[in-house]
């Protein structure tokens, strides 16, 4: 099978042009990069093509940690889960490598970008090919540094660096849960290998399972933007458009999602951590759903987007669902790449231009565009029968035989996707054009991956992935309820036509509606406060604290206070004893008579000398 | 030559040095070019330590390697008695190297008193190694105290607009601690001789020294601040950060990444396997592991606060032996391997850390956070060299540190998982100081208009990156040969504090009954 040449084909292209790039013309840069990108897909169809998905199909490398109690293969392997993964990888990936080429052409660091797009590719295809929990930590790590180093990548602007270091530190929270999930597998199943785990867990307590199971969801939550770790998402978009749609959109924030689909059966056996799960993704879908309403940033509106969709698929996982947010993983992964790609061909267009107060009317001036992002619109409302239709109402029916509140709680997040994307797609391709640039439609390179992303979007349901990985998963015994479907379509269709009233047909009516609640409008445009709230309670105590009290107060002023009280001390009784040697005889004599009698005195009372 | 390869390797530098005293001081750059080969003879020679090592001995054979033994003081019962095994062939090799790289990096920024400068260096090769290698304690003593000598000088003549004070502090503090060390060490050698009634000082002899744990505990208590100030331990600290800042460049890389371990190397070495029921009990782990803990926390926290990028990194340290430390006492085969990793990897981590500050204190004077920032625009290589030091300081996997403090926190976990949780924060906030500090220096625009026209690293400095960058990656992609290395010392000195520990089934899965020995040990629970 060769499972390593996978990733490590992205790997040499990384360290082609990390090493050399510089010296390269763009068009060798472009080759390497793109070029192992597409040879690693070519290979994963040749894997899939040769293999039996349902047997063992495990390579062992090298024993890479053998220590006490503790020994950890480099292994990989292919099921159907990684296969399905494998292909999203890969597949967009190479898509938004060819879009980048058009994208970066007029960016500096252009060698620098397609490395690090490179590297993550490699580390990502780790996460998903590892075949033990340490290894997928590698790839997990691996996509998050090259998160921060692409969310950086202007690294002339501020709020870029600060977007990135938040990123790494905001998911280094949620590595917390993670490495100490590792370490009670490691106590209870004396492995980190999947299938070691997975055959010792049903064996293990329920209490173990849960412990286990709510920690890799707290992995899960920061690496998947998740409530109350989703902060860090919506400020990565300061990187460059097309890793917000690989890295940010169809990938490696869905990495938890995937990492907890995984684990299903020590989610299966800990039902409080899946219901958690459910929990924390429904949460999370409304939460977002709600700021991304107000803002007025396109790719902020995609960013919010995002996080919600990310809660639908853990609220897929969490209701037992597991490959309906598989599924879900796999067409947001179309239509949000597509909806990124899109706003950034949007951008692209109006050199720089990200407000869509700025924009409108650019239909009839961006066509392909246009028309593209249309599809993924559509299919992220829901309407049948695109590909969003099928995988959301997976997930809801799912849902709803879980816990049917979730069910409404979802449907109505529903109707708000439809209402938030189809009011981006107004304000920006509709009505009267409210900037000042000279908007021109993107090269073939940037329009024919969006064409072949729509096309995804559109009949990416008709892939039966479900079917799929119904071999791989439990099923749940939902029952096809045409009631349910029929109320999530009318929400969806709802939503849209909200936003047509009052983004198109009565265009005065948002800003009337927004003076009139507005209260809530500030406080949902300002996303709750919640970034400001951290800064305020986590933030600002801990910079404090560190400053004043342990720094200044303890290490400078209790700690180095003694010891220099000590030093003052010697300093100060010296200065005393020093007087005595004076260099003058009798005087010293004086003090052996003294000394003489002092001694023989203590002798005398102490019994006497005999 | 097998029979005196220890000596060759510790005596390596001292010839060295006697060479060097011959060339007349005006002649500058002979005795650079004579000092750089004499330490790289130094690495050299040590390089068949690793080819000749045995890994797997059989079981009677079981102990140290390229044993020397000579009487050296009979009346004393001292003993010239080198040995080597798998911690000390690390630590040892680690000093080799390191030692220089220091002396390479010091070519351009040191330029008065250059001999006496490359004679200290020299001699502090000597004395390092000699502490790693001795099986005497007489001689470890000897050369515990040497080493202090040519640091002191280091700092205090070379060093920055405070060095006075922070050598004097260096050299007041550790001393006090082994001032306590060398009563801890004459209470055996008079404990010995009461129950064998002959002197000696080998520590083969006196680890079969009957002791109560009243006395084992006084004397753990006297071992631990001589090697708690060497590591140094919370609240044993504060000399450090005075060190550091003040000391040269070459002085700050040889001071965290080898000067630091032997504090770690004495508990390994001495306070466990001399003293095994009182680093057993319960009080003593308890506390060893709380100040452990506070250590990789308060010194990420205060590492976030500096304003001085030298103190920054000073701080970091802290942590990092925190970590060590931790490792060592949570008393399983894990934590111990992962500990001795660890501070191999701290000694690369760090040392590129600091050698990177010497490359900009080099160009600009100043180690204000302040002054710089957007670096990146005009030293490409040096941001580049600079990432990656920081990376594989914060522990990322595939380099050197994640593999360290991974295996340590398993350990940990195993002997407790309060302890566990608490090290992990220390994980967040390691990351969070060093971004930080990459972010202030090296991104952003160029704010400072003395910065604009610094030149790049140039190929001698590159040079010194090189090695310790292939070696964080080695022991990142396939440590394995280092737990290899490691699992014979590390087994027996489990074996010795936790008899019961192995035949007890050692690390037991949670459905099965933990034996008393690990429940105690993991008692903060």
């Amino acid at each position: 099978m060769q499972l390593w040449l996978i990733p490590l084909l992205p790997f040499a292209g990384f360290l082609v042009n990390g090493l050399a790039g510089r010296r390269f013309p763009k068009g060798a840069v472009n080759a390497v990069a793109i070029g192992s990108v597409l040879l690693s897909f070519a290979w994963v169809l040749k894997t899939l093509f040769t293999i039996n998905l349902d047997a063992i199909n495990q390579e062992h490398y090298f024993t890479w940690i053998q220590s006490g109690a503790l020994t950890v293969g480099c292994d990989m392997a292919v099921d159907r889960l990684t296969a399905v993964m494998l292909l999203v990888v890969t597949g967009i990936g190479s898509l938004i490598h060819i879009y980048s080429i058009g994208y970066m052409a007029h960016e500096g660091g252009y060698y620098r970008f397609f490395s690090f797009l490179n590297l993550f590719m490699f580390f990502m295809l780790v996460l998903v090919l590892a075949s033990n929990y340490l290894v997928m930590f590698v790839g997990w790590e691996g996509v998050g540094l090259c998160s921060y180093l692409l969310i950086g990548f202007y690294f002339d602007k501020k709020f870029a660096t600060n977007a990135g270091n938040k990123a790494f530190i905001v998911n280094r929270i949620g590595d917390f849960g993670f490495s100490l999930a590792m370490f009670y597998m490691v106590r209870n199943f004396g492995s980190l290998d999947f299938g070691t785990v997975f055959k010792a867990a049903p064996g293990a307590s329920e209490a173990v399972l849960t412990t286990i199971g709510l920690l890799l969801m707290l992995g899960a939550c920061g690496k998947s933007a998740q409530l109350p770790l989703y902060v860090w998402l919506p400020d990565a978009m300061a990187g460059p458009t097309p890793v917000s749609a690989l890295i940010h959109a169809a990938t490696m924030v869905t990495a938890g999602v995937y990492m907890t689909a995984r684990s299903w059966v020590i989610y299966t056996h800990a039902p409080l951590a899946l219901n958690t799960i459910a929990i924390i993704g429904v949460a999370t879908a409304f939460f977002a759903a709600t700021i991304g309403l107000a803002q007025t940033d396109i790719k902020k509106v995609f960013a919010y987007s995002t996080v919600s969709q990310l809660g639908y698929m853990f609220l897929g996982v969490g209701s037992g669902a597991f490959s309906a947010g598989i599924f879900h993983l796999m067409t947001h992964a179309f239509f949000k790449a597509l909806l990124f790609l899109g706003s950034g061909s949007v951008i692209h267009a109006l050199a720089g231009e990200q407000d869509m107060r700025n924009m409108g009317g650019l239909r009839h001036k961006i066509p392909w565009t246009f028309w593209t992002m249309m599809c993924a619109a559509v299919a992220i409302s829901g309407v049948p029968p695109t590909s969003g239709f099928f995988s959301k109402d997976s997930i809801l029916v799912a849902a709803n035989h879980h816990a049917p509140w979730m069910y409404w709680l979802g449907v109505v997040t529903a109707g708000m996707t439809a209402f938030y994307v189809f009011r981006a797609m107004f304000l920006t391709f509709f009505g009267e054009y409210r900037g000042h640039a000279h908007p021109h439609e993107s090269p073939p390179l940037m329009t024919i991956p969006l064409a072949m992303l729509a096309l995804l979007s559109l009949g990416g349901g008709y892939i039966a992935v479900p079917a799929f990985l119904g071999r791989f998963f439990p099923t749940v015994e939902a029952p096809e309820d045409f009631t349910l479907v029929a109320i999530s379509v009318a929400f969806g269709l709802g939503g849209i036509a909200l936003a047509y009233l009052m983004y198109i047909a009565r265009p005065g009516m948002a800003d009337s509606l927004a003076g009139g609640l507005k209260g809530l409008y500030s406080l949902v445009y300002n996303k709750y406060f919640v970034d400001e709230i951290y800064d305020a309670a986590v933030v600002k105590p801990v910079v404090g604290g560190s400053r004043v009290v342990l720094w200044k107060g303890m290490d400078v002023g209790f700690i180095d206070g003694m010891v220099n009280g000590v030093g003052a001390l010697a300093r100060r009784t010296g200065a005393v004893l020093r007087l005595l040697q004076s260099g003058n005889i009798r005087s010293y004599a004086t003090w052996v008579l003294f000394g003489s009698v002092v001694v023989i005195v203590a002798l005398e009372l102490g019994g006497g000398a005999r | 030559m097998d029979q005196h390869l220890l000596s060759i390797v510790l005596f390596t530098p001292l010839a060295g040095l006697a060479i060097l005293l011959l060339i007349p001081s005006r002649n500058k750059d002979l005795i650079r070019v004579w000092a750089n080969l004499a330490a790289f003879a130094g690495f050299l020679v040590s390089l068949p330590l690793v080819t000749r090592f045995q890994t797997v001995q059989a079981p009677s054979l079981r102990g140290f390697q390229f044993e020397e033994h000579a009487d050296w003081i009979p009346t004393l019962g001292a003993h010239y008695h080198l040995g080597l095994d798998g911690i000390s062939l690390l630590l040892v090799m680690l000093t080799t190297l390191m030692g220089f790289i220091a002396v390479l990096c010091s070519w351009s920024a040191i330029q008065d008193r250059v001999k006496e400068y490359y004679a200290m260096f020299l001699l502090l090769q000597t004395g390092m190694i000699g502490v790693f290698l001795s099986l005497d304690f007489f001689l470890f003593y000897i050369f515990w105290e040497l080493v202090l000598v040519p640091m002191y000088f280091i700092i205090g003549v070379w060093g920055g607009p405070r060095k006075l004070y922070a050598a004097i502090k260096f050299f007041l503090y550790t001393l006090a601690g082994s001032v306590l060390m060398l009563l801890g060490i004459l209470t055996l050698y008079f404990q010995h001789y009461s129950q064998f009634h002959f002197y000696t000082f080998e520590i083969s002899e006196l680890m079969k020294t009957n002791l109560t744990l009243g006395l084992q505990q006084w004397v753990f208590w006297a071992f631990f601040i001589g090697f708690a100030i060497k590591v140094p331990m919370f609240p044993f600290h504060t000399w450090l950060p005075d060190a550091h800042v003040e000391a040269p460049t070459a002085g700050s890389v040889i001071l965290a990444a080898v000067l630091l371990k032997m504090g770690t190397y004495g508990f390994l070495r001495f306070s466990l396997p001399l003293l095994p029921k009182a680093s057993a009990d319960q009080t003593i782990v308890q506390i060893l592991a709380i100040l452990s803990i506070v250590g990789i926390i308060y010194g990420a926290l205060v590492s976030l606060m500096q304003a001085d990028w030298k103190k920054l990194v000073a701080y970091s340290s802290v942590s990092h032996l925190g970590f060590c430390t931790l490792g060592i006492f949570s008393l399983n085969p894990n934590g111990i391997a992962g500990s001795v990793l660890q501070q191999i990897n701290h000694g690369i981590s760090t040392g590129m850390l600091f050698m990177v500050i010497g490359v900009i204190y080099e160009r600009r004077h100043t180690r204000e956070i302040a002054e710089y920032g957007g670096l990146a625009h005009v030293m490409p290589t040096f941001a580049k060299i600079f990432a990656f030091a920081m990376l594989s300081s914060v522990g990322l996997p595939l380099l050197n540190g994640f593999v360290g403090e991974f295996t340590i926190l398993q350990g940990a976990f195993e002997a407790s998982r309060v302890w566990a949780a608490f090290a992990v924060t220390g994980v967040i906030l390691g990351a969070a100081y060093l971004l930080w500090l990459y972010q202030r220096t090296m991104l952003g625009q160029v704010t400072n208009g003395k910065n604009l026209t610094i030149p790049d690293m140039n190929f001698r400095e590159i040079a010194t990156f090189v090695p310790l960058i292939a070696w964080a990656l080695w022991i990142g992609i396939y440590p394995q040969p280092f737990f290899d290395v490691l699992r014979q010392p590390v087994v027996q000195i489990v074996e010795r504090v936790r008899p019961n520990y192995f035949s007890g089934g050692g690390p037991q899965l949670a459905h099965l009954p933990a034996p008393p020995a690990l429940a105690q040990a993991g008692g903060g629970q």
